[in-house]
């Protein structure tokens, strides 16, 4: 379990680290917390020619809740958790964050870094794809931002290309009103989720459901944001989570694994996604 | 036994109280010296194994010039060659299933040691692994058990014809006229999967050849049985006294996995001899996890006859166990530790037991935790759970009804275990106690009502310990033991001496990995000797060449607290004896008025006439000519125990396997949530009967560490092989074991009968509950979801099938985990089947599918694709995800074919990251202008990405899939020419590196 060699880098800035990619492209790997990437050298999964370090890359930790809601690439997951305003302004994320590995791992881990991994069940994808979210990709050729509902293409896959660097992390504002819940169910706590679903929701002073945001992890090659546009008007209760989340179970396409069947992986969308819809409902109604 | 030269243990005094561990303090300052810290001989190199990525592959030859020449490279040895200097390991089982620490012709199980690389350093060592070719011919592998019995199936040893190790069958008394005679039988078919123990630190060996005579030095964390020892040194050529063993002052835990860490000694040991340096190898957890010891998993039948009131009348037992690839010594000893208590704590005097051993393409079975006692007790306390609901007795009262009385101790049971002492039903008692029974049962009741899952489970069980060594013996008959000298007995060896400034030094041969010996040594030393325990050294490392030792030396089945303390206070009373002979003289009084307390020797009632212990000891080493008439000179002496209670297995096959017997009694209360299969621990009751407990608080932390193992054999840990026997558990996010989260409380309680069979009255303790926590937990389950087919691990998948009343996915059928498309013509672990459209026609379709330019336009990652044959290919692919890439050379038949509607294909590949194999068939049919596509496919992928990645197996071929068809349906687009799509994806595979 020793990596292959490979040429370490450390570049001070983004600019330096850009340039490095510009030469590198896919033969980098770009080294944030490493709590995927440095098992995956270890065991030669990956073999890289260079190993991009950013992490003394000065102030792509940075969170700015001012005007939109940016965390730089490189903001560990316990300095997320550990930041109040930040918490207060992404409640979503708050939610989800402590089911992120392990307290020793969200020490290391950062939130760009779970998101340029893309690993299906990972939470902070999949949170950030449920509010909506996009993500900051810098390279030489220019600065872009991709929604995050289109930046994951598959499993381990998404749009960055080989010479771009995920910078920052961008976050809508809560929704007035919104409701939000998150829940998974994994083998143990910090595993890797068999099944993760994140709402928010927002209801009418009438208790119908305005807007709703539905999202599963764990469940399809990517972190999916089902179209529950059908539902919207209508009377936001328990029977109408549990509508969603069994018309939910219906659409996917659960994969299978030797831990997790797909019919299994179907009914917790069903189960959990219910709990998960109606406790959003509930906070949106208590909100009011 | 030694009880006669070995006076008990006083009431009052050091033992008994819970001091805190001397062993703390180095280890919580990382102070702690484990065998990777040393550096015992100059030029040390690093040793990295080349290991099979087969589970059963022929070895036509193997090319390791390139890796000879990789600058670093030392050397590099090969299974043939170490077989020249490291032969055969036998096992007691007489067989042609021959035993080698590394693969010479044939590889049988994924992670075999195939080569070794010597280097500078460790990662030099495994880029030379990658630079070594081995010619592999894949074989058709076989890892569950119903499969190696199958007509059919692979054989491991074409040499011995069948993949039966052997099958012994033994009855005591008359189980045919119990059963005839029973009110009711009852039977269960069980399965209990396998796990293993999983110390946080791995194997660890360093080795050093030495000419002129032949002469090893081998350093390892091993944990003996030193009964090895002779097999190690039989099997180098040289004798015992040339083959010295030393273990590192600390080991970071064992569990039993560190006895089969021996192979690897004899393999390090050839290694060194055939590079010519001294050389060091530290396991990884992958290779751990993969290669080196498992506990057994089982199926079996157990069967049990009743009489009406609940009397167990006779067993039945018939147990298949899966030794893995090899009988690797001491095995099969799993399978017969527990044989001679297969009464468990009942008074049933009719027992039959038949045991086939098999050989699986999986890592061989060794010592791990329990060793035998969890398989064992699963079968018996399931099926006593079982019996209660069926004879409408409470699974208490009849446990109750049928335990050995307290009064009948010590009880010969049928099948020769000597149950020394107990108060089982005491310990009964005290279980439903803590448990808070009658409410358990109406809380049980209510949640019922309310359409919960809730569940209670017992077990309970004797506790062996301090193994007589001729137990394995059992699988011989007894004329092929008649043929051998008989074997026998536990010993335990201590050395304590006093040296002239009255610094006490005593040598255990224990060799501890981390439970506390030498802090309860020095409280046995320190209460004989009268001083204080900190002014007592103790010392476990082991070396072969300084030590007292024998074969029975070591650290396992519990043997330190039955055998080694009471070894201890022997020796410690020989030199207590010395010291008040010579106070005895000074004082001009009796021996017998003398005792040693505070520090000094002193008379009886008169503390004034008092010696200091450590003047006497100088005087001792001074003046020899002055030591009292018939006293030796020095103040040093080594004790032997023995033990002759525990003799040879007479014809009868009944044979005393233990010097003492413990008990444990378990009470688990669960609740299932049916729409997840979360299940949660209501209620834990442990109660255990130690005998003396020598320190309580040591106890307790047993106690807690037993019942984790347990735990995680009940609820998360499997070695999970598809049917081929590809590993795919090989990290710690796929071999779960429990953290601390999943720990829930245990309420543990103690009734403490002192065996009458050693000095300190003290039982081993250290298997405890991971012996009955996996029975009791299933029991519990089993009693929630009212059925009884459940197995274990108790997976949160698994339980929703169970409460849901699904059928079960078991590990058994891992490889038809993905139902759907599991059909006989495409066996594999990873089943799929889909269906795509394309806008060309059939003819065309089918006409590119065997066209190689087309294919090697639209396979991702195909940088060569050729025809070898009529419908043969052969191509160079860059299989993955992301960065997780590698270069396969692939194979691909077309087995059968009728154009334009059907093919089947064959394929294999290879890697340096894995391999596969697999069979297609591809349909096609016409819908409008264009084709409907049809596939079907079953594969198993092996190697590192299957060991490490097999969570992502599926989706991964899910991808490659999707990304075959989509260029395919762009390449008939885009007409003969490279499609655009490919060009940017074909450049950047092109240079990621394979």
């Amino acid at each position: 379990m020793k990596p292959v060699a490979f040429e370490y880098c450390r570049p001070d800035t983004v600019a330096e680290a850009v340039t490095l990619l510009d030469e590198f492209g896919a033969d980098a790997s770009v080294l944030a917390g490493g709590m995927s990437l440095g098992a995956m050298l270890n065991m030669r999964l990956v073999r890289p020619a260079a190993v991009l370090d950013i992490k003394r890359i000065a102030g792509l930790d940075a969170i700015s809740i001012n005007g939109e809601i940016r965390t730089g690439a490189l903001l560990r997951q316990a300095a997320a958790l550990a930041n109040v305003e930040l918490m207060r302004a992404i409640p979503l994320l708050a939610l989800s964050l402590p089911n992120v590995g392990h307290f020793q791992t969200r020490n290391r881990g950062t939130l760009g870094g779970s998101v340029a991994h893309a690993d299906p069940s990972s939470e902070i994808p999949l949170t950030l794809a449920t509010l909506g979210g996009s993500v900051e990709l810098q390279s030489k050729r220019g600065t872009r931002r991709v929604l995050a509902r289109e930046f994951f293409l598959d499993i381990l896959t998404t749009q960055r290309e080989p010479d771009e660097l995920l910078t920052a992390l961008l976050w809508p504002k809560a929704k007035a009103g919104a409701g939000y819940a998150f829940a998974e169910i994994a083998q143990r706590h910090g595993d890797f989720a068999i099944v993760a679903c994140a709402a928010e929701a927002v209801l009418k002073g009438d208790g119908s459901l305005a807007s709703l945001a539905f999202g599963l992890g764990g469940v399809e090659r990517r972190p999916i944001v089902i179209d529950t546009a059908g539902f919207l008007g209508k009377r936001a209760d328990a029977a109408l989570a549990a509508e969603i989340a069994a018309t939910a179970a219906a659409s996917v396409e659960p994969m299978s694994d030797f831990k997790a069947t797909a019919e299994y992986r179907r009914a917790l969308v069903k189960t959990l996604g219910s709990r998960v819809l109606a406790e959003a409902f509930e906070k949106s109604g208590a909100n009011k | 036994m030694s009880a006669q030269h070995v006076t008990s243990v006083a009431p009052a005094g050091w033992v008994g109280q819970s001091v805190r561990r001397r062993e703390d303090a180095p280890l919580l300052t990382g102070r702690g010296r484990f065998i990777d810290d040393l550096e015992p001989v100059a030029g040390l190199r690093h040793a990295a194994i080349l290991r099979s990525p087969h589970p059963h592959a022929r070895i036509r030859s193997i090319d390791a010039s390139a890796a000879e020449k990789l600058p670093g490279v030392i050397g590099v040895v090969t299974g043939a060659q170490i077989a020249q200097v490291a032969g055969i390991i036998p096992s007691v089982v007489r067989s042609k299933m021959r035993f080698q620490v590394c693969a010479t012709t044939k590889a049988r199980y994924c992670g075999e040691p195939v080569a070794v690389v010597v280097a500078t350093d460790r990662y030099v060592a495994e880029d030379a692994l990658e630079l070594i070719e081995v010619d592999y011919e894949p074989l058709p592998g076989v890892a569950h058990l119903e499969d190696a019995l199958g007509p059919d199936a692979p054989l491991l040893f074409e040499e011995a014809g069948t993949n039966v190790a052997q099958k012994r069958d033994f009855t005591y008394g008359d189980p045919d006229a119990a059963f005839a005679g029973a009110h009711k039988t009852f039977k269960l078919d069980y399965r209990f999967p396998r796990s293993m123990a999983t110390p946080v630190e791995t194997y660890g060996v360093i080795a050093q050849f030495e000419p002129h005579p032949d002469r090893y030095t081998v350093w390892a964390n091993f944990q003996g049985p030193f009964v090895l020892q002779p097999l190690m040194a039989g099997a180098l050529g040289v004798p015992g006294n040339r083959l010295r063993i030393i273990t590192p002052p600390n080991s970071g835990g064992s569990f039993g996995i560190k006895q089969a860490i021996y192979a690897y000694m004899v393999l390090m040991a050839a290694v060194s001899r055939l590079v010519g340096v001294p050389v060091k190898w530290a396991e990884d957890r992958l290779e751990h996890l993969m290669a080196s010891s498992s506990a057994t998993d089982r199926t079996g039948e157990v069967e049990a006859a009743f009489s009406k009131e609940g009397e167990l009348l006779g067993l039945r037992y018939k147990n298949v166990v899966n030794l893995g690839a090899y009988i690797r010594a001491p095995e099969p000893a799993s399978v017969y530790r527990m044989h001679s208590t297969s009464s468990g704590a009942y008074r049933v005097k009719h027992l039959a037991v038949e045991n086939t051993l098999v050989v699986t393409n999986r890592m061989p079975a060794g010592l791990n935790r329990g060793y035998g006692g969890p398989q064992f007790y699963f079968a018996l306390e399931r099926i006593m759970e079982i019996a209660a609901r069926g004879l409408g007795i409470d699974a208490a009262e009849i446990r109750r009804r049928n335990v050995v009385r307290k009064d009948e101790f010590p009880y010969d049971s049928p099948a020769g275990s000597l149950l020394d002492s107990g108060d089982y039903e005491k310990c009964l008692d005290e279980m439903l106690r803590l448990a808070d029974y009658p409410k358990l049962l109406a809380r049980r009741e209510e949640a019922r009502k309310n359409g919960k899952l809730f569940g209670i489970g017992i077990a309970l069980g004797v506790e062996p310990s301090g193994s007589n060594m001729a137990y394995v013996g059992l699988a011989q008959t007894a004329e092929q033991r008649g043929k051998a000298e008989p074997k026998s007995g536990a010993n335990a060896s201590v050395t304590i001496s006093i040296d002239p400034s009255g610094g006490v030094t005593v040598q255990l041969d224990s060799t501890p990995n981390g439970q506390g010996h030498a802090t309860v040594a020095a409280q046995i030393v320190a209460q004989a000797l009268g001083v204080s325990p900190e002014e007592v050294d103790v010392l476990t490392e082991a070396d072969t060449r300084t030590i007292a030792w024998s074969i029975a030396s070591g650290n396992y089945s519990n043997r330190f607290a039955s055998a080694v303390t009471s070894a201890i206070l022997g020796c410690a009373q020989k030199l207590a004896l010395k010291l008040r002979q010579m106070a005895a003289e000074e004082f001009k009084v009796d021996p017998g008025a003398i005792e040693l307390a505070e520090g000094a020797a002193r008379v009886r009632g008169d503390p004034q006439r008092a010696v200091g212990v450590g003047r006497l000891a100088s005087r001792a080493h001074w003046n020899p000519a002055g030591m009292p008439a018939g006293v030796s000179a020095g103040m040093i002496e080594t004790f032997v125990l023995d033990a002759p209670t525990l003799t040879s297995p007479g014809d009868d096959d009944r044979i005393a396997s233990a010097m003492t017997y413990g008990f444990v009694a378990d009470l688990a209360a669960v609740e299932v949530d049916r729409a997840t299969g979360r299940i949660e621990i209501v209620k834990y009751v442990s109660v255990h009967d130690v005998g003396t407990m020598l320190i309580p608080l040591m106890v307790e932390g047993q106690i807690h560490g037993g019942f984790a193992h347990g735990l995680g054999a009940a609820l998360f840990e499997e070695l999970v092989h598809d049917r081929a026997g590809n590993f795919v558990s090989g990290t710690f996010a796929e071999y779960l074991c429990p953290t601390a989260p999943e720990m829930p409380h245990v309420d543990i309680g103690h009734v403490s009968t002192p065996t009458p069979v050693n000095a300190t009255g003290a039982k081993g303790m250290g298997d405890g509950s991971s012996m009955l926590a996996p029975a009791a937990l299933a029991n519990a389950a089993a009693d929630a979801l009212g059925r009884e087919d459940v197995e274990l691990p108790l997976s949160l998948n698994r339980l929703w099938e169970l409460a849901n009343a699904r059928p079960m996915t078991t590990s058994g059928t891992y490889g038809g985990v993905q139902k759907k498309a599991a059909s006989d013509d495409l066996p594999g672990s990873l089943q799929g089947e889909g269906t795509t459209t394309l806008s060309a026609p059939p003819e065309e379709i089918f006409r590119r599918l065997l066209d190689p330019e087309v294919l090697a336009t639209v396979i991702p990652g195909c940088s060569r694709m050729e025809k070898s044959g009529a419908d043969a290919f052969e191509a160079e692919v860059s299989i993955g995800v992301a960065g997780i890439r590698g270069v396969y050379a692939a194979k691909i038949r077309i087995a059968e074919k009728s154009p334009p509607r059907s093919m089947r294909m064959d394929f294999r590949a290879q890697g340096k990251l894995g391999n596969g194999r697999g069979s297609a068939v591809v349909e096609l049919a016409p819908e409008g202008a264009g084709t409907k596509l049809t596939y079907r496919y079953g594969a198993d992928v092996g190697g590192t990405v299957a060991a490490v990645g097999g969570r992502m197996l599926g989706s991964v071929t899910g991808v490659l899939i999707a990304q075959f068809f989509k260029a395919f349906e762009a390449y008939g687009k885009a007409g003969a020419s490279a499609p655009g799509l490919w060009t940017k994806v074909s450049g950047w595979l092109g240079k990621a590196k394979g």
